[in-house]
């Protein structure tokens, strides 16, 4: 059979390219959300880590130990066939919901280390003239942060996007599944995974350009 | 205006400042001289709370500062700072630096502040950086900044932590100048510094400071040309030239 047929075969009949184009509209819903969801308790739980309290502390502590020192696809399974059970809400949100958990730990570390990476004297200079640790947080030093921090950010999003990969699981179509869908039917390996690997490749290599032109923008303060 | 009694600090066990009372009137400008280490910097980082006290009073217009449940950043905002190493928000433009604490604050609209940070502008010759970002200026106009950001904050006193140390030579005297027109204005000033230069035309009260204690004080006519004691005259044969 000749490669044009295969082709046909893979991603032609029976409209399966639609199974691939549905499959990449979920991958970037739950990445999209996981995204927004890991930035939020990110940040919440690198504060507790900074935080002078013990118990904030703590909860920081274990919250990094216990999502790092797991794998991710446990943590999804536990999620979804566990704390959400009885929950009635759309696959991709839960999905999202768990993989935001996942990287939220990750998130937190980048974040706490770009906060750290802010000198003191920029601190001292927002706390000399009246403003509260609060403001200075807002307005001095996490401005300063988001530039610091913002390639190891990038690298986290590529992470969890391949991350996704593994939705199939809990019974989401993305495209990882899709491609393993088009292999079961077809027979085919060859061209519903390498397809599989491009389509992930591409979606990836655009992300790297959008946030490498963001960055760019981010640092205009410091061109001289 | 300003006074501090048996001033206490250690870092771990080492003991930073000894017991310092010292009172500083409004008006005055106080120079702190004395050797690297010697809690200089120190006993100014504690006027403002940048420094905790371990003990002892620190009390600004007749009320005691280094209470639990006392406002910090109310009083900070009458006390304005000018550091070492300038500590300019390197993301902001240079209006924005000087404008961020007054309108964050409530102090006044964007629109008084932008007037008043061109008023300071001008007053530290900068009126033409208004737009330009901290990294593309050099150490004296970022220093000259770091003097119009304390100052939008209508401060009545300004604590200078050795402003001119960072800089290179050529860059002191502008500084210095501007530092002498604000003091020739009447502004209360503790300044912590090596140039001897500036404590002898512009203090009116100089405090040796060594191992933690104030161990001589006068006028710079007493301190720095008929020292009494010994370290201080120690510390001055190596320092002045």
């Amino acid at each position: 059979m000749s490669w044009s047929e295969t082709f046909q075969r893979c991603f032609i009949n029976e409209d399966r390219y639609k199974l691939l184009l549905s499959g990449i509209g979920v991958t970037i819903k739950v990445s999209l959300l996981a995204i927004v969801i890991g930035i939020a308790i990110g940040f919440l739980i690198a504060l507790c880590n900074l935080s002078k309290k013990k118990p904030l502390k703590v909860i920081g502590k274990v919250y990094t130990d216990v999502i790092r020192g797991t794998p991710s696809v446990t943590q999804l399974m536990i999620i979804y066939f566990v704390i959400f059970a009885t929950i009635n809400w759309s696959k991709w949100i839960i999905a999202a919901i768990a993989f935001g958990i996942n990287s939220g730990a990750y998130v937190s570390e980048i974040i706490r280390a770009g906060i750290l990476s802010i000198d003191r004297g920029q601190t001292e200079a927002g706390r000399s003239l009246g403003l509260n640790a609060k403001q200075t947080m807002l307005y001095i030093v996490v401005p300063q942060a988001v530039k610091n921090i913002f390639p190891a950010m990038g690298n986290e999003f590529i992470t969890l996007i391949k991350e996704t990969a593994i939705v199939g699981y809990v019974g989401l179509m993305d495209i990882q599944k899709a491609g393993d869908f088009i292999k079961s039917a077809t027979y085919e390996a060859f061209m519903p995974l390498v397809g599989t690997a491009i389509i992930y490749f591409v979606m990836i290599k655009l992300l790297t350009i959008a946030l490498g032109k963001y960055e760019a923008h981010l640092r205009k303060s410091e061109v001289r | 205006m300003i006074k501090v009694n048996n001033l206490h600090k250690s870092f771990n066990d080492l003991e930073v400042l000894s017991g310092i009372t010292e009172e500083i009137d409004e008006g005055e400008v106080v120079v702190v001289i004395g050797p690297s280490g010697s809690g200089k910097s120190t006993f100014l980082r504690c006027l403002n709370l940048l420094e905790t006290p371990d003990d002892g009073e620190v009390f600004i217009d007749g009320e005691q500062i280094n209470l639990p449940g006392v406002d910090v950043d109310r009083l900070r905002q009458k006390m304005g700072m000018v550091f070492q190493h300038f500590n300019l928000f390197p993301h902001l433009t240079v209006l924005e630096n000087i404008t961020l604490a007054p309108v964050k604050l409530n102090k006044m609209t964007p629109e008084q502040a932008n007037d008043k940070a061109m008023k300071l502008l001008e007053r530290v010759g900068l009126t033409e950086k208004a737009n330009d970002y901290p990294a593309s200026l050099s150490g004296g106009q970022k220093q000259r900044i770091a003097i119009a950001r304390a100052l939008a904050m209508e401060p009545e006193i300004l604590l200078f932590d050795e402003p001119t140390s960072a800089l290179d030579p050529e860059m002191v005297g502008e500084v210095l100048d501007v530092m002498k027109k604000l003091a020739k204005d009447g502004m209360t000033m503790v300044v912590v510094t090596h140039e001897m230069g500036f404590a002898r035309e512009v203090g009116t009260r100089l405090l040796f400071i060594d191992e933690g204690k104030v161990l001589e004080k006068g006028t710079p006519d007493e301190v720095l040309n008929h020292p009494r004691e010994e370290r201080t005259i120690a510390f001055l044969s190596k320092v002045l030239i």
